[in-house]
């Protein structure tokens, strides 16, 4: 028994067929949730790693812009306007963050984004943002080409190039260091890491240093004890470590174990309050380049720490803070913007100036990069401590 | 009424050939029309939704010819389709810069750049298909576990010496200058942050066109000499030895062939907009999902690997208001599946086997 | 010298803990046949619940455990150790019971991917707020900072010292107590006699009396103890730890399961051995070769070893029955 219409060879790919449309129109005509904004909210979309290998750093980011949304709504919002913050999680996985991006400008239709930590992801997301005209304003990405992706794009933290030459300038120049040899322990699984080393090496050999070793790490890893012995053989000046301060504790445990006396040197992914109570007196002595200084006595400075240590029992580290800020850059270019275009709010964007923020005095420069001083710190028990400050283009 | 079926021996060449392409002719016309009603009629969210089902139904069906005909275990299908999504980038993102002088679209639908995107996938497929002939070669010796475990492997060391790779070359007088050692040892594809830059060309015309390419090539594997050899090879080694199957041949044919969907599917998926292809991809983690699809949709069943794929494709998505709870959600529905249908959703069935009348058909008995 | 003997003693101790968790995946294995992805969850399940422990007991001794100022007496690590072993292997129990038992007569594919499915399950409550949280932590410092010896290499104009310390002394003793008890069950008592049984053919073993569910259950109770001992001395080793969903952890139970492989699944002295060989392979490979590939030459070992010798180094040859 056969059906009248389905014979023959036709039944070997109607079927497939047929199940192939069903299959595509079932994934696509789900019914979403329907997010409700009524007239007197403006939206605004966050992406990040909630979950998975990275959820420390995209936690901490939205915890730094959910406090900035907070503040700005009890201060009676924008024009009048309440400001909701949508938040989804990518994974730490670059497709979702485009399904994540895509849904957040096609379907919520939110004024701005902000977000990813990882640059690998930012440049994920960031051309859909620059399609859909929404403007976007990544925290921590710090790899040059994100915000070549076009006029949307925007971010508040450094380029790795800048912080790469402070630091070889830092390590060359500072009077206590005074470095010749080098020796590089960088996480070749994280973008920032490999990007900051590059940075680091070139400026470093530029001044005339010398990089003894170069050794490598994948975020995550618990054991660097054949690393540091290979840079304890080549007796190094200094060590610069480029990477997450969840590794870094582990480095400096185990350099101090393995009697390697030189100091280290890192980068803003060092700062939070974890690594002196990971590292405790391993990491007394280390420097480190940051966006600014926890000791910093301004009231902008310690007004947040002290809120968010009162919300979430903890000194805020680097990220929460590049997210607070990204979050108020934004918030002010709103207040300022004569429509919530994605076009006049992105002009605006690119406006900013001085702006008192707690990560420095940021100004938006012509590639929309933020340009602002770095401060290097160093660790003095447990604590990091002002050093010395380093102006862009000096 | 039933017409008889054309016999195929004594039809005219021209018809045996328009019934050879039929399909994929519906196919292609199925893909036209999704291309140009769907994003009108959901927005571009669910049609990207939609795009990133019909890459995971190329994955899935594909690795469903290892995992599920031919019976071996392979956990490194990610692998693949990292190559094939590596190889294809390059071919369009280098190729665009030497023909075109810069990495941006080029050609509207169908355009110039539209081809140059199935050239690079298929040029991807068959990048990953010599992967899939060496990583096949040892299924030769290993079985069950033990192979499993080889591909997991192949895929993590794919991901670290992906790492190692140089710098993208970034404009055109720069591609000009490289030589080929410069360009090709190591790639300049990135690195740890993965290739950027590579032209967002996939749609839902090329996607669903190479769907309708390997699912039918699927499904006349499976019902064809050579499917039979690797459902034999699956059911019972040494029986399909004794009936005179080769089966070191079947297995490593499974492997080259399932490599090269992934990798057609990587071309796709790398030129996906808001997709940076990156190491990570070739890791365990992505591979488990196919795996996942597989036997979720039932061994060897072509239609429930590909309702698997689009399940748990959507799935991740619409459970998106469950916040940090949506994975755990996730995770106690596999876990269920597993425990309340553990053959998967049609078992060994293809869908239109659960039809009773068609049950009967004396051509197509189970696989 | 002073650098190969540095290698030396970290390969030693590192060597432990990938035999304790191996102990697990092959004693799994060597019943059910199937690899158990959820066994990393639990080593960090052992790991998280360690520090828990030990944040909440050092307050009531009068230490701080973020900033110790003195370390605490040893048996406040006996009891945290063994309080984590009960859980880890209570969570063991109750996973096979309610996720493995009823596919016991399932394709092995799908205990595949219904212990993938635990695994993530277990990552993504690890990570809950109110679970463990997301951030790494500090694991209190529970060991005083003793060096039991110190071996002093000249090296032209310098003195290189090796440090042996207590650290290493107690994982290496741990666990190799461990594995003399586990070697004494299985091969000298009623139980292991079973559990061989079970493992050599588990219906025969039914029809000759033996509970097979309950030497499935207590596989597992051992298993995920051993777990938690390896994920309890791995941060007393490593006291910085990752969050609990980070991939980190897979890698690590992955990298044990490799040593069971390469040690013969199934045997659980392979096992040990298997620990011991990945250890020296990655610690002298990214020391003497390059750090870069350090995650490759496990994997290009595992399958050097599988093509050469599949059953791994101590397993034995399988017929083919026809």
């Amino acid at each position: 028994m056969t059906s009248l219409w389905l014979d023959g060879a036709c039944r070997q790919w109607i079927r497939p067929g047929v199940w192939c449309l069903v299959a595509a129109v079932l994934s696509g005509c789900q019914p979403g949730a329907t997010t409700t904004t009524a007239s007197n909210e403006i939206l605004i979309g966050h992406y990040g790693s909630m979950t998975g290998s990275e959820a420390t750093f995209g936690i901490s980011t939205d915890n730094g812009i959910q406090m900035a949304v907070e503040e700005i709504n009890a201060a009676g919002g924008i024009h009048g306007k309440q400001v909701k913050l949508i938040t989804y999680d990518d994974k730490g996985d670059a497709s979702e963050a485009g399904a994540a991006v895509t849904r957040l400008v096609s379907k919520d239709r939110v004024v701005a984004v902000l977000g990813e930590v990882a640059s690998g992801l930012s440049l994920a997301g960031a051309p859909i943002c620059q399609e859909n005209g929404v403007p976007m304003v990544t925290p921590s990405s710090t790899n040059p080409k994100v915000t070549k992706i076009g006029d949307m794009i925007f971010r508040v933290c450094f380029i790795d190039p800048f912080q790469g030459s402070v630091a070889a300038k830092f390590a060359r120049e500072h009077a206590g260091l005074k470095a010749q040899k080098a020796a590089i322990l960088y996480d070749q699984s994280a973008p920032y890491s490999v990007g900051l080393q590059d940075e680091f090496e070139k400026a470093f050999i530029t001044l005339g240093g010398e990089v003894v070793s170069s050794q490598q790490y994948q975020a995550g890893d618990q054991d660097f004890s054949a690393q540091l012995t290979a840079i304890r053989a080549a007796g190094p000046d200094i060590i610069f470590v480029p990477g997450y301060y969840t590794d870094v504790g582990n480095i400096a445990l185990q350099a101090k174990k393995l009697g390697v006396t030189s100091p280290m040197l890192g980068g803003d992914g060092w700062d939070s309050s974890k690594l002196g109570e990971i590292a405790g007196d391993a990491i007394n002595g280390s420097f480190y380049s940051n966006h600014y200084s926890h000791q910093d006595p301004s009231a902008r400075v310690q007004d947040f720490i002290k809120k968010y240590a009162a919300k979430h029992q903890q000194t805020p580290d680097g990220l929460a803070a590049l997210g607070y800020d990204a979050a108020r850059i934004l918030f002010e270019a709103m207040q300022r913007a004569k429509s919530l275009s994605g076009a006049d709010l992105a002009a605006e964007l690119a406006k900013t100036k001085d702006f008192d923020g707690v990560t420095g005095r940021i100004s938006i420069d012509a590639e929309r990069n933020a340009v602002k001083p770095a401060v290097i710190l160093e660790m003095k028990d447990g604590q990091p401590t002002f050093v010395t400050s380093i102006a862009p283009g000096t | 009424m039933a017409n008889p079926a054309p016999n195929p021996l004594n039809a005219s060449w021209p018809s045996t050939v328009w019934h050879g392409l039929q399909p994929y002719a519906a196919g292609m016309v199925l893909a036209v029309i999704l291309h140009f009603t769907l994003p009108g009629m959901v927005g571009p969210y669910y049609s990207r939704i939609v795009i990133d089902a019909g890459i995971a139904m190329i994955l899935a069906v594909s690795l469903n010819i290892v995992n599920g005909l031919t019976g071996q275990f392979s956990i490194g299908h990610a692998g693949f389709m990292t190559v094939g999504g590596y190889s294809a980038g390059m071919l369009t993102y280098y190729g665009s810069l030497w023909l075109w002088d810069a990495p941006e679209k080029h050609g509207g639908f169908l355009g110039s750049g539209e081809w140059l995107l199935a050239g690079s996938c298929l040029a991807g497929g068959l990048v990953a298909a010599g992967m899939g002939y060496v990583v096949g070669l040892p299924s030769l010796r290993l079985r069950g576990d033990y192979l499993a475990i080889v591909t997991l492997g192949f895929g993590e060391i794919l991901r670290v010496v992906l790492q190692q790779t140089g710098k993208v070359l970034e404009d055109p007088e720069a591609l000009h200058a490289a030589s080929w050692s410069d360009l090709l040892c190591p790639p300049a594809v990135g690195g740890a942050i993965g290739f950027s830059g590579i032209p967002k060309y996939t749609n839902l015309f090329w996607v669903y066109a190479f769907v309708t390419f390997t699912v039918v090539a699927a499904y006349r594997i499976k019902y064809s000499s050579i499917g039979r050899g690797m459902i034999a090879v699956r059911e019972d080694e040494i029986a399909a030895q004794a009936m005179g199957v080769n089966i070191a041949r079947q297995k490593v044919l499974a492997f080259v062939l399932a490599a090269f969907f992934a990798g057609t599917a990587g071309g796709l998926f790398a030129h996906e907009s808001g997709v940076i292809i990156s190491p990570k991809y070739a890791g365990f983690q992505r591979s488990f999902d196919y795996v996942i699809m597989t036997v979720l949709g039932g061994r060897g069943s072509i239609s429930g690997v590909m309702l698997a794929a689009v399940l748990l494709t959507s799935l991740p998505e619409l459970l998106r208001d469950f916040d940090q709870y949506r994975l755990i959600v996730f995770a106690v529905l596999l876990v269920g599946m597993m425990l309340l249908r553990p053959q998967g959703l049609f078992g060994i069935h293809e869908i239109w086997e659960f039809f009773p009348r068609h049950r009967a058909s004396p051509r197509r008995p189970p696989a | 010298m002073a650098d190969f003997a540095q290698t030396l003693v970290t390969a030693l101790a590192i060597g432990a803990l990938y035999a304790l968790i191996a102990l697990g995946y092959t004693m799994v294995y060597g019943i059910l046949k199937f690899i158990n992805f959820a066994h990393s969850d639990i080593v960090v399940l052992g790991a998280w619940s360690s520090y828990s422990l030990a944040i909440r007991l050092l307050p009531r001794l009068g230490l701080d455990p973020h900033n110790p100022t003195s370390t605490p007496p040893l048996w406040v690590g006996a009891v945290v150790l063994i309080v984590a072993m009960l859980l880890c292997s209570f969570v063991g129990y109750v996973i096979e019971r309610l996720a493995y038992r009823p596919l016991r007569r399932a394709p092995r594919l799908n205990v595949l991917i219904t212990a993938i499915g635990v695994s993530l399950l277990l990552q993504n409550i690890g990570q809950l707020d109110f679970v463990f949280g997301a951030s790494p932590q500090k694991m209190p410092d529970l060991l005083p900072d003793w060096k039991l010896a110190t071996f002093a290499f000249a090296e032209g104009e310098t003195t290189r010292q090796v440090v042996i310390s207590l650290v290493d002394a107690v994982i290496f003793g741990t666990a190799g107590t461990l594995m003399l008890v586990l070697e004494y069950l299985i091969f000298h008592t009623k139980l292991g006699t079973a559990m061989r049984a079970v493992s050599f053919n588990a219906d025969t073993a039914a029809l000759m009396g033996i509970p097979v569910d309950r030497v499935v259950s207590f596989t597992f109770v051992l298993g995920s103890a051993l777990a938690a001992a390896a994920g309890f001395l791995y941060v007393l080793k490593y006291p910085g730890m990752s969050q609990p969903a980070h991939t980190i952890w897979v890698l690590l139970g992955l990298k044990a399961f490799i040593a069971a492989v390469i040690g013969g699944i199934g045997n659980v002295r392979g096992a040990v051995l298997g620990g011991f060989v990945i250890a020296f392979v990655e610690q002298f490979g990214a020391f003497y070769v390059s750090s870069n590939y350090r995650d490759v030459y496990v994997f290009a070992l595992l399958i050097v070893i599988l093509l050469v010798k599949p059953t791994g180094l101590l397993g034995s040859p399988v017929r083919e029955k026809v």
